[in-house]
């Protein structure tokens, strides 16, 4: 319910949402939680195992109860935590992980069989029959113990990614990083200052207190005001630094738009990759429950969530409220509610030098031990020196105590150390570089000797960056001292929870330190103790001082778990925004793309290039039909196809003869002036890397040709070898593939279509097989190259690649004029099949020089890189696997790439295989599937048979090996 | 015969104005590639000066103007933008026509900054990346030239076949920002 | 993580590829012993502690770097152009 006069919730601005359908009232500011409690809806969700009913019990992103749905449909979030969940006009919330309804929930069952379900049970119930646990106990398992569920549907809301850079990254605003802050920004640093709330000031907007003459939250808003001012401060609210990563880089997710109704283009989530010289942590801390019987009854929540429904939202969580603790601050609980005119029923503190108060009752040297009320609390039993007794509450405020928040310090191995005085795990200096640590999160409680540390940390955080801060008062804050006596556990019978998440209790930690499980991370997987969503924020140091008590020692001897980051659940989304769709990979369009696709050439993909496959004309209703037309036209007249994916290295130097042929494994430094060469490129460790043509422009002026695929990877394989092996070598290298609009012109009316186009006519002697240089065509100048991928008599001619897209369509215009015209990547990959030319299915990082049918290319006459390594024993010789022609001779005729080739009669296992088929294609020139393929010592093979069996198609027929060059194997077209 | 069109990388992508900031494209340049030959540098910004009125810029720097630029273009290369290069230079580095291999934008406007902030991973504040100031980097996949020519103006270079790419990136940012800035 | 590129400053690790032992940079004499090749291509220690590896500046300025890294603490030591830096760690 309400309280009135409470509050920093708009009053003037209700706000309309629905939980689990029903309508409800809020106000601007409140956040789901506190909406459903000012509702008196105390009954939010079903636990994770037992199916226990739950209510809300914090108030901070730890939550470990309140996890509702939001949204509908594809756009659903599952798990969000209600007490961050910030409420809006038409917000539509759903409880979770119950069947039917929250209020009836079928699978409450488990709770019954409890006595079976504890720590281990799984694994020891289910082992056998070993089938059984993917299919049958997996399954069945997940679905009765479960969280929220994705839709399966694409997720449509937008997400987004950013990089940040500050000199100061101040993590948490509450009056530690307010302070600190203040005092960098007014020095000038550049500063980010996040915090995951919606408003800044931390406790300050919770508690009931003064700073420098003000309400906290006052003195927080004017805090927040000046720094607003500051043009060298990014205030991030809403924004959870998420983990801390080498060299001074944080993740951080923004809650852009989960609070909004319409968005209006807005993404939900932004994930930030912030570089900050310095950060200072001031996380501050995390209040801890206490483990008693049935202690997660919907209406127990911590005393400090408490006071920031009271004192933030204007809300009372209970119309009779009673307090259980152990240390003095959960008495100011008491004390605020009295204030505001709610019922205290008692504070139970288990200490019995508790201070007194004349407000309410405390009953000292107390604890509670068990509590009813099954979805809410009815009352609770405690016990003292004098017996057992009742109180009628439906509200329970509990404190163990506080940890501080220690989380990013831990994200690089480091590990904090336990405090007596806290009775908890503070921070060493260090853990994490460039870190510092203010306030609650590094043990200090109060809210004077935060703003104290604030500043100073603040201060010597300038110093490291070499500015000087300005002198300012730390301003005068409540500085009472933390008092507290441990309190871990409650003894008795009964199940006391301590992850909540994930239903562990005091009894699970026990059972696991009974059967050995006594290394806290043995505990932890045993039990799945902090592996819920909170990550063990609410549960962990309990659970550790319940282990070191069962295992009889002392807590720092014990240990603790690693936090790993994320601080919070990050959504993949958010970390991979922006590579969903088109933004997946960059699209490279050749020049020619468009009157491709204005063709109705379909596209390929070939690394990030589209290529057209074919281009079907009229009445061809299969590819098979256009690419068998588009091979007959380059074989009988001409075609045209656009070449300008392969890599193109301009390389030019005093040196660049003396660099190729130490990367080729052939000779280039007797290629002359207008001539092209292949060449051969190897891995240092001898197999094949790469192939293409290199052609010699000028002297010490080369052009290297690579193939698309390994465009990128030859170039930074020269770069390697010019800068780590021979970096005395003048050369410079630059890559050109985007410069140029390449296209082939392949066929026996090749030269007859170019010949309209040159302003110089060319001939065989002027222009013979292998010849390069500039040319001019139509006024633009170019570059011609006669090489040929398809046994044709060829050229390939570039372009400036702004005239590539006209040059294309003239091309194909005349090509068609002569019988001939456009071809794709189906009727290359046949027409070079036919020629026995290699690609990258060839070779394919596996296969050498020798086994390509290439070993003599391999320059006797010089080092190259490769060339040790490929004399390797058993790098050559018949134990190979080599190259060879395959053409189907029995009653199947197809053939398949990737199948295996064994001998007739041999069983087709894979004791007996003896090779593999790379490329395979219908060849209508020949009239037969071709097929390119390595066997073992193939070369002394030809004219044997063998059987080429594909267990994945079922396609198995008997072939006759060959030469690889089925077709023109004189070479004599590429010459006429 | 017929004759042979040109056609810009980003023809019928650009210009778009979202929110407060503009994308254009800058067309038809020339662009040369200079790689200094071994030990030549010094001698190589002597031409430079003496024929384009600019010096070999420094790491991560761009010198010249509008117009007439050379902006440092990784280990070793430099792009001379807007002139014909002088043949007098080809004595002291390899010289390359790139005048077609890249995709040439300018985003300008209040947020541009913001907008970068999105897809690149550098330090773009104005007090650590001003004007004359240039990196090679990446934005979102692909590898970029950044230079700041304004105050609020970035000229962004890309793969030429990629320009429909790091258009829609720059747009999708561009549309962030501006409902970002909307209130 | 973040590198410093020698060339171009600190930079963000996604601009670089990796490649491994800085062993790389002693190329062996081309008649040099199956021994030292085998060694020179294929074995590498995986040290914890400091380690030298080649690291390619590929989304920047294109420069081959010799990093010197602690595996254990994640600090870098020195970052050298390939070109110039030794070829065994001094």
């Amino acid at each position: 319910m309400r309280v009135d006069g409470k509050g920093l919730v708009d009053r003037t601005t209700p706000v309309s949402f629905r939980f689990d359908g029903r309508a409800f009232l809020g106000y601007r500011g409140d956040t789901l939680a506190s909406a459903l409690l000012a509702n008196e809806v105390k009954l939010v969700g079903r636990s994770f195992k037992y199916h226990r009913p739950r209510g809300v019990m914090g108030a901070g992103s730890e939550e470990a109860n309140a996890l509702v749905t939001v949204g509908r449909g594809a756009a659903q979030d599952p798990n969000v935590r209600a007490t961050v969940q910030e409420v809006f006009e038409g917000l539509e919330a759903r409880s979770q992980n119950r069947w039917p309804s929250l209020d009836f929930d079928l699978l409450a069952v488990n709770d019954l069989a409890a006595p079976f379900l504890g720590a281990g049970f799984y694994y020891k119930t289910f082992m056998w029959p070993k089938a059984f646990w993917e299919k049958i106990y997996e399954p069945v398992i997940r679905r009765a113990a479960g969280l929220g569920a994705l839709s399966e549907e694409h997720n449509p809301d937008i997400y987004e990614k950013a990089y940040g850079f500050c000199d100061l990254l101040v993590i948490g605003a509450g009056p530690a990083g307010l302070m600190a802050a203040l005092v960098a920004a007014r020095a000038g640093a550049d500063v980010i200052l996040a915090d995951e709330d919606s408003l800044m000031g931390g406790r300050l907007n919770s508690e009931v207190e003064d700073v420098d003459g003000m309400s906290g939250a006052d003195w927080a808003a004017q805090a927040v005001a000046e720094l607003d001012m500051l043009p060298n401060v990014r205030l991030m609210t809403r924004t959870t630094v998420t983990g801390a990563y080498d060299q001074g880089t944080y993740g951080a997710l923004e809650r852009v738009s989960h609070h909004l109704s319409d968005p209006q283009g807005r993404p939900k989530e932004c994930f930030w990759r912030i570089v900050a010289k310095r950060a200072i942590l001031c996380a501050g801390a995390i209040e801890r429950p206490v483990a008693f019987r049935n202690n997660d009854r919907p209406g127990i929540m911590t005393a400090s969530a408490l006071r920031t429904y009271l004192n933030r939202y204007g809300v009372a969580p209970g119309r009779r409220v009673a307090v259980f603790a152990n240390n003095d601050d959960a008495h100011r609980t008491a004390r605020d509610l009295v204030a505001a005119g709610v019922h205290v029923g008692a504070v139970l503190d288990r200490r019995r030098d508790a201070p007194s108060s004349d407000l309410f009752e405390v009953i000292k040297g107390a604890e509670v031990c068990n509590t009813a009320g099954r979805k809410g609390l009815e009352n609770v039993t405690y016990r003292t020196l004098a017996g057992e007794d009742k109180i009628e509450t439906d509200c329970l405020a509990m404190s163990g105590g506080w940890n501080p928040t220690v989380h990013l310090t831990c994200h690089m191995n480091g590990r904090p150390v336990w405090s007596e005085a806290i009775q908890s795990f503070v921070p060493v200096e260090g853990m994490v570089p460039g870190l510092r640590v203010a306030g609650a999160c590094n043990g200090v409680f109060s809210t004077q000797g935060a703003l104290s540390e604030g500043a100073a940390q603040a201060v010597a955080a300038l110093q490291d960056l070499g500015m000087t801060a300005v002198a300012c008062d730390v301003p005068e804050a409540q500085d009472a001292p933390y008092r507290m006596a441990p309190l871990w556990a409650v003894a008795g019978g009964g199940r006391a929870w301590l992850d909540f998440q994930n239903d562990v209790t005091v009894k699970d930690v026990k059972q696991a330190a009974q059967e050995n499980f006594r290394s806290v991370e043995h505990m932890k997987r045993y039990t799945t103790q902090g592996m819920s969503p909170d990550q063990g924020k609410n549960s962990n140091v309990g659970a550790l001082a319940i282990l070191a008590d069962a295992t009889g020692r002392g807590i720092p001897e014990t240990g603790t778990t690693t936090f790993r980051p994320p601080f919070v659940p990050v959504s993949i989304a958010a970390i991979g925004a922006g590579a969903q769709g088109a933004g997946f990979a960059p699209q490279r369009f050749t020049t020619s793309h468009k009157a491709s696709v204005a063709r109705a050439a379909p596209m390929i993909e070939a690394g990030l290039w589209y290529r057209p496959s074919y281009f079907p004309t009229h009445g061809e209703t299969t590819w098979r039909q256009s690419c068998d037309r588009e091979v007959t036209m380059v074989r009988e007249a001409v075609g045209v196809c656009d070449v300008s994916t392969l890599g193109k290295i301009d390389i030019q130097g005093a040196d660049a003869a003396t660099f190729l042929d130490f990367v080729y494994c052939n000779m280039f430094s007797t290629l002359k002036v207008g001539r092209t060469r292949y060449g051969l490129m190897l891995r240092e460790d001898g197999t094949v890397m790469d192939d293409g043509t290199t052609a010699c422009l000028g002297a010490q002026h080369f052009v290297m040709t690579t193939t698309t695929a390994a465009a990128g990877n030859v170039m930074r394989h020269l770069e390697y070898v010019h800068q780590c092996l021979r970096p005395e070598l003048d050369v410079q290298m630059i890559s050109v593939t985007e410069q140029w609009a390449q296209f082939a012109v392949a066929g026996p009316k090749a030269r007859a279509l170019l010949n309209g186009l040159l302003e110089d006519e060319i001939d065989n002697d002027s222009w013979p097989f292998m010849a390069c240089g500039e040319v001019q065509l139509l006024g633009v100048s170019g570059r011609m190259f006669r090489i040929s991928f398809s046994g044709e008599h060829a050229y390939e001619i570039a372009v400036p690649a702004r005239y590539g897209e006209s040059l294309f369509r003239l091309l194909v215009e005349r090509a068609e004029a002569l019988g001939g015209g456009a071809y794709g990547m189906e009727a290359l990959n046949v027409l070079r099949i036919e020629k026995g030319f290699i690609t990258h299915a060839e070779i394919h990082g596996r296969t050498t020089a020798f086994d390509i049918g290439m070993g003599r290319m391999v320059s006797a006459k010089k080092d190259c890189i490769g060339k040790t390594m490929s004399e390797r024993p058993g790098l050559h010789g018949a134990e190979r696997e080599q190259l060879i022609g395959l053409k189907p001779i029995g009653d199947v005729k197809q053939l398949t790439a990737g199948a295996h080739l064994f001998e007739v009669g041999a069983d087709p296992i894979r004791e007996n295989e003896q090779g593999y088929t790379t490329s395979v294609g219908f060849s209508p020139t020949m009239e037969s599937f071709l097929g390119l393929a390595f066997l073992r010592n193939g070369r002394a093979r030809h004219g044997e048979e063998v059987v080429m069996v594909d267990h994945l198609r079922g396609v198995t027929a008997r072939c006759i090996v060959s030469d690889p060059v089925f077709f023109d194997p004189e070479g004599g077209r590429v010459r006429g | 015969m017929g004759e042979l069109v040109t056609k810009s990388a980003c023809e019928e992508l650009l210009p778009l104005q979202i929110g407060g900031v503009q994308l254009s494209e800058l067309t038809q340049t020339r662009m040369t590639s200079l790689a200094p030959k071994r030990g030549q540098e010094d001698a190589l910004s002597d031409v430079l000066k003496g024929a384009h009125g600019m010096a070999l810029p420094a790491v991560n720097r761009a010198t010249g103007r509008e117009g007439a630029r050379a902006i440092w273009f990784g280990m070793g290369q430099v792009m001379l933008i807007g002139p014909m290069p002088d043949v007098a230079l080809g004595a002291f580095a390899a010289m390359t026509d790139q005048s077609d291999a890249w995709a040439v934008v300018r985003l300008e406007g209040t947020g541009a900054e913001d907008v970068l902030a999105r897809l690149v991973p550098l330090d773009l504040r104005s007090g650590s990346f001003k004007r004359g100031h240039t990196a090679r980097s990446q934005l979102q996949h692909m590898t970029v030239s950044v230079t700041r020519v304004g105050e609020q103006a970035f000229q962004i270079m890309a793969f030429r076949s990629m320009a429909q790419t790091l258009v829609h990136e720059l747009e999708t940012a561009m549309k962030r920002v501006a409902a970002r800035s909307a209130s | 993580m973040r590198l410093k590129c020698p060339v171009c400053g600190e930079r963000d690790r996604r601009e670089f590829y990796y490649m491994g032992d800085a062993v790389a940079l002693q190329r062996p004499d081309p008649e040099a012993s199956d021994g030292v090749w085998d060694d020179y291509v294929h074995n590498r220690d995986n040290p914890a502690g400091v380690t030298r590896d080649l690291w390619y500046h590929e989304g920047g300025c294109a420069a081959w770097v010799v990093v010197t890294r602690n595996t254990v603490t994640h600090e870098i030591l020195k970052t050298e152009l390939a070109a110039h830096a030794p070829k065994v760690a001094s």
